[in-house]
């Protein structure tokens, strides 16, 4: 397995492209493979070219919409379109909201979280294949569409459109997932050092704080950014639960009927933006977030 | 303390718990575990609850009226055929692209590394932002118009997006959401070809099996609990698909998930949005078995 392998450099959870894909020396010698290269740079260009385009959409001036034929390289860029979406009424501050739910929902999907994922790398206990297929069942359900009756519940306790009744419901929407990984992440960590700390004399608690943890952080790290990502694109629960404590994508999505196409466009830019540089971040732990689910 | 270091293990999937020695030791994973259950409950399984209550209740007594009134609607039927169409359409091209793609990325091409990176980035892009970066592709003034009038077929442009093109209008949101999703298939799919062992490979090719062969009866049979897990998660975010559908074509194409939105956000109707949010928990139920049932047994028929 990947992750057995994975060199002393990289952290605990992080695998390498080179220990998923075959190196080029084990490669087979098949009789063509320039249609090989043909497909994967065609599924590139599918793949990426809409992210060019949105791009330039972004970056050109407002009256370029109106242009037609466009061209593939902008005439002009300028900043107009951002500037007009980030000054139209409530999308900074949507954005802010947006960040405040995204970091509420990780704190709260960690905290709560990883003892469940600790527990299941490290205990055998009564109950724990229960628990995993709990976890997993929870991840067929389409958490989301709960948050109708969840507004319901929440306009009694007074939660209904706060930052928090969205975060709960982006927890409740993360935290099977933070489970699973922080669990595959606590496997990976080498149980020996632990043990080690255990007979010299440490407690659990102390062991777990001082060695398991800070060896696991950059994993929980990725996995915290995972979770953020999730939260910063979630839009149905986002927009029923809030009427004035919009989040971005929620503000976005509201405002779609009755807006210009420049400030649609300025709008799928900016939510793209933060999660390009999260995945860029967080690729390294992709295939254990999803791959270790799928054991 | 080290009573406790012989009693865990790592990876006893299956094994029974070791004999316990000491009461605390025993607990503790069940007290590491209760958050999660705890909040699982208030937020998971009561709102499911509640859903069921809030369905079947008018005015605080027992009413099948939510229910009545959202088969009533004028749009039911419509939603329910183009979300199931949808589903059909997509996840099946998700799929066999997502197979194509980790194929292609386990044959060994050179630069592997950097198209799974290229690959992997719809990941981090939602469903709204998705289907905005589409709508500047497929408005009437986008850039597929611009492409096409650039090589000469039509130069005023086609509104792929209006309701008096439902082909074009499903096909762009079809689009959309396979452009979008398929990486998460391929993530899925790559891991689970990482688990199969090379000598199965290895084997086929020494009995002079080609690779459609070694593909056919080797690698998609290894790959069937990927699959499964693929298929389920697909199938259950598409019955979702939502914002992906209103930001490229508004109202024009009303699918489910809408539906439970609309009920809830502008007729005010909290009862039969409900009803809504329940049909969708039910449709994924089914499809959850089917998939698990389906796969299975073709299991049994191969052993």
């Amino acid at each position: 397995m990947a992750v057995a392998d994975t060199p002393q450099t990289l952290p605990p959870g992080a695998v390498q492209a080179t220990d998923i894909l075959p190196r080029t020396a084990a490669r087979r010698k098949g009789p063509v493979r320039w249609p090989l290269y043909v497909a994967a740079i065609l599924i590139t260009l599918f793949l990426l070219l809409p992210i060019y385009l949105i791009t330039i959409a972004a970056l050109s001036p407002r009256a370029a919409v109106n242009d037609f034929p466009k061209s593939l390289v902008p005439r002009e860029l300028s900043l107009e379109t951002l500037l007009f979406f980030l000054n139209s009424r409530g999308v900074v501050a949507s954005a802010w909201n947006s960040v405040m739910v995204g970091v509420i929902t990780l704190v709260l999907s960690l905290v709560i979280g990883t003892p469940a994922g600790y527990a299941l790398a490290r205990f055998a206990f009564r109950g724990r294949d229960a628990f995993k297929i709990l976890i997993l069942t929870t991840r067929a359900f389409p958490i989301v569409i709960l948050s109708i009756p969840l507004a319901v519940t929440f306009i009694q306790w007074g939660l209904y459109d706060t930052i928090l009744a969205v975060a709960l419901v982006h927890t409740a929407l993360a935290l099977p997932t933070t489970v699973l990984i922080t669990s595959s992440i606590f496997v990976s960590v080498p149980r020996d050092v632990e043990e080690a700390a255990l007979t010299l004399g440490c407690t659990p608690v102390g062991a777990f704080l001082r060695i398991a943890l800070p060896l696991a952080l950059p994993g929980l790290a990725a996995a915290s950014l995972f979770t953020f990502v999730l939260s910063w694109n979630e839009v149905f629960a986002a927009a029923i639960l809030t009427v004035s404590q919009r989040t971005l994508p929620a503000q976005v999505f509201t405002s779609l009927g009755d807006s210009p196409l420049p400030f649609r466009f300025a709008g799928g830019f900016a939510l793209i933006v933060p999660s390009l540089v999260f995945i860029f971040f967080i690729r390294r732990y992709l295939f254990n977030m999803w791959g270790r689910v799928v054991r | 303390m080290q009573r406790q270091v012989a009693l865990e293990r790592d990876t006893a999937l299956d094994a029974p718990a070791p004999p316990a020695r000491g009461r605390r030791t025993v607990l503790t994973p069940y007290y590491l575990l209760a958050p999660t259950l705890l909040f699982l409950a208030v937020f998971f399984a009561w709102p499911m609850f509640q859903a069921l209550i809030l369905a079947v209740q008018d005015n605080g007594r027992f009413s099948l009226g939510p229910l009545q009134r959202m088969a009533d609607d004028v749009l039911f039927w419509e939603a329910i055929r183009n979300t199931i169409l949808l589903t059909l359409i997509v996840v099946p091209a998700q799929v066999v692209l997502a197979l194509i793609m980790s194929l292609l990325l386990v044959s060994g091409l050179r630069g592997a590394g950097l198209f799974l990176y290229a690959w992997a980035i719809p990941l981090g892009i939602s469903d709204l932002a998705a289907g905005v970066v589409w709508l500047s592709i497929f408005n009437d003034r986008g850039y597929l118009n611009s492409a096409l009038a650039g090589l000469g077929l039509g130069q005023t442009g086609f509104s792929f997006l209006s309701y008096e093109h439902p082909v074009s209008m499903f096909l762009a949101v079809a689009v959309a959401e396979t452009w979008r999703a398929t990486a998460l298939v391929m993530v899925i799919l790559l891991a689970g070809l990482q688990v199969i062992p090379k000598d199965y490979a290895e084997a086929a090719e020494v009995f002079g099996a080609t690779t459609w062969q070694r593909i056919r009866h080797v690698t998609l049979p290894m790959l069937r609990p990927s699959l499964q897990v693929a298929l389920i998660i697909r199938t259950i975010l598409a019955f979702q698909a939502f914002a992906v559908v209103v930001a490229l074509v508004g109202r024009n194409l009303p699918v489910m998930a809408e539906e439970a939105y609309r009920w809830y956000g502008d007729l005010r109707n909290p009862s039969v949005a409900a009803a809504w949010a329940l049909l969708i928990m039910v449709f994924s139920l089914v499809n959850t078995v089917i998939y698990l049932r389906a796969l299975r047994v073709r299991d049994e028929q191969l052993a």
